[in-house]
């Protein structure tokens, strides 16, 4: 701010609310209709303050789903998301790390192939090969379980190219001193690399678990079988009915979207720093 | 490329770690790539029994399929809009929120949550407040006088998918250019008001151009997205329709895949969206090695 104009002060914060109210409008509208009675929005508009049934719908999506929809209860299916982005995350960690250790201190043959082998998993996005992966992991008897779901997903090459680049800054005095002392390759990588990336481990950490947490595609095709239906495909699922029951739709949708929202509100720092270092 | 200067010997021991990485990459990506590439050039008769070999001709039948050239310019159309709306939604937004001292981070943490939203609730959240029935905003349209209707109107049903595509991006386009808009050295902006400058035109000759690599590449990342990333939107709301309308790229290949099984053809639309991400990929990371010398 150089100047202080009053005027363009109000008519920045006017725009910004604007704004604000424009971003929160949808989620409003979302926990406005999941307290509503089940009749109340068939009747006509929806109304737009909350109703008194919200306590009733979240039970009764919680406990029991809409079983006509195929979708189970939502602690199921939250459950299920919870497992799969775990294992996503967890699982593109530890293969990132490993693999950036092994590119970054080691010399051996093939380094040059191993690392564009990698990178090449940048250009094929599960869209782009949707149905040979499907019969690989149909092959493999991988289908409705929890490995299908994240196993083909767990490949990182953002995650293995952020680990070499940090990797690449610590200081070649911490390897020398390491081997003087007689620290073993895998003893430098559990008492000095690990603890060194904490934070780079947390920030990517954080990105992931909402990647994990809002895959489609492939929880789409990979499962049938109501027991691994996760959130966001049961919410699917319930929409595509002749007449959805919106309240508990939308009581589902902010199950569903609160887990993510809270991740990036607590640890907004973490986010900022692992969404601009993937760059991706 | 690099190492370090001391490196631990190793015959066995780095394939090892490398190994769980490289086995899923052969698996899961190459294996499959390859598959598609495959077939792609294959034929499968109606009941699966015989497949020929037929070169390009899958290739060439898209090109010459009405539906295919649809969906390339619903595509193309659907990519755009969804750019240019947020881009500008977020540019206004954070150029606004760093005039603020006090407020900037209390902004920020408002706008930013949307990302962590699945694009798949995105649009069932849009799809429910233009519901014809019982939305509210075609409720306030139609005081207007006009009749939404996303399930006949194909302009409808692509405005619908626009925005929610849109709204789910804002978040990470805010973040992007507010860090962009932050290492704009404060000294030029000083400068150019001491010389007359108004706000507006510090923005459009001194902000806008000093954004510039930002823009361009949070350009490449929402078409990527766009393009890619917003099957679950379309699958959850319109299903490619009405009447093809938002039929996109990627809905086309998972509906001509797995619901027509028309194998040879969607693994040739697979082998074209390849093509695609190779390309975008390429600029993405010449812009970027560009901008660390910037």
């Amino acid at each position: 701010m150089v100047e202080n104009r009053p005027w363009a002060n109000f008519f920045a914060h006017t725009v910004l609310i604007i704004g604000v109210a424009l971003v929160i409008f949808p989620v409003y509208i979302a926990l406005v209709a999941s307290t509503q009675a089940p009749g109340e929005l068939m009747r006509g508009t929806l109304p737009l303050l909350p109703g008194h049934h919200g306590i009733e719908n979240y039970t009764q999506m919680w406990q029991s789903g809409i079983s006509t929809a195929n979708s189970p209860s939502a602690a199921l299916m939250l459950w299920n998301s919870f497992v799969m982005a775990m294992a996503i995350t967890v699982g593109k960690l530890s293969i990132s790390l490993l693999s950036a250790f092994a590119i970054v201190y080691f010399r051996f043959r093939f380094r040059m192939f191993f690392f564009w082998l990698i990178f090449v998993t940048l250009m094929l996005p599960v869209e782009v090969r949707i149905i040979p992966t499907f019969q690989v992991v149909a092959d493999l008897n991988m289908l409705n379980s929890f490995a299908g779901l994240s196993i083909p997903l767990i490949a990182s090459a953002t995650a293995t190219f952020l680990f070499r680049q940090f990797f690449m800054t610590i200081p070649e005095e911490m390897l020398e001193a390491a081997r003087v002392d007689g620290a073993g390759p895998l003893k430098f990588f559990k008492d000095i690399l690990l603890p060194l990336s904490i934070t780079n481990i947390a920030a990517l950490f954080v990105i992931m678990f909402i990647y994990g947490w809002n895959q489609y595609l492939w929880p789409l095709i990979i499962t049938t079988d109501p027991n691994y239906t996760t959130i966001v495909i049961g919410i699917q699922r319930m929409t595509s009915e002749e007449n959805p029951q919106w309240q508990l739709v939308m009581a589902a949708v902010v199950m569903a979207a609160l887990p993510p929202v809270l991740v990036i509100l607590f640890m907004q720092r973490l986010f900022v720093k692992g969404l601009t270092e993937t760059e991706k | 490329m690099q190492t370090k200067r001391m490196t631990y010997p190793g015959r066995f021991l780095p394939y090892a770690l490398l190994a769980p990485q490289v086995i899923v990459t052969l698996i899961f990506f190459i294996w499959p790539a390859g598959q598609a590439l495959y077939q792609s050039l294959l034929r499968e008769d109606a009941f699966g029994l015989k497949t020929t070999f037929v070169g390009l001709e899958n290739f060439a039948r898209l090109f010459h399929d009405g539906s295919y050239l649809n969906s390339l310019s619903v595509t193309v159309v659907f990519a755009l809009g969804t750019t240019m709306l947020s881009m500008t939604v977020a540019l206004l937004l954070a150029s606004t929120v760093n005039r603020m001292i006090r407020s900037r981070s209390a902004y920020t943490t408002l706008l930013v949550w949307p990302y962590a939203i699945a694009p798949a609730l995105a649009g069932v959240l849009w799809w429910f407040i233009f519901n014809p029935s019982i939305g509210i905003v075609p409720y306030m349209l139609e005081m207007v006088g006009y009749q939404w209707n996303h399930r006949n109107s194909g302009s409808d049903a692509m405005l619908l998918v626009i925005f929610a595509a849109a709204w789910k991006q804002i978040s990470y386009n805010f973040l992007f250019f507010l860090a962009g808009l932050q290492s704009i050295p404060q000294s030029l902006i000083e400068a150019a008001s001491i010389d007359g400058a108004s706000p507006t035109k510090r923005f459009w000759t001194i902000v806008f151009p000093l954004l510039t690599p930002t823009t361009f590449f949070l350009l490449v990342v929402n078409v990527v997205y766009a393009m890619f990333d917003t099957f679950g939107i379309i699958h959850a709301t319109t299903q490619g329709g009405p009447a093809q309308s938002t039929n996109i790229l990627v809905y086309k290949v998972y509906a001509d895949g797995f619901v027509g099984l028309n194998l040879g053809s969607s693994a040739a639309q697979s082998v074209i969206l390849m093509v695609i991400v190779v390309m975008l990929t390429i600029v993405q990371f010449r812009f970027i090695e560009r901008r660390v010398n910037y």
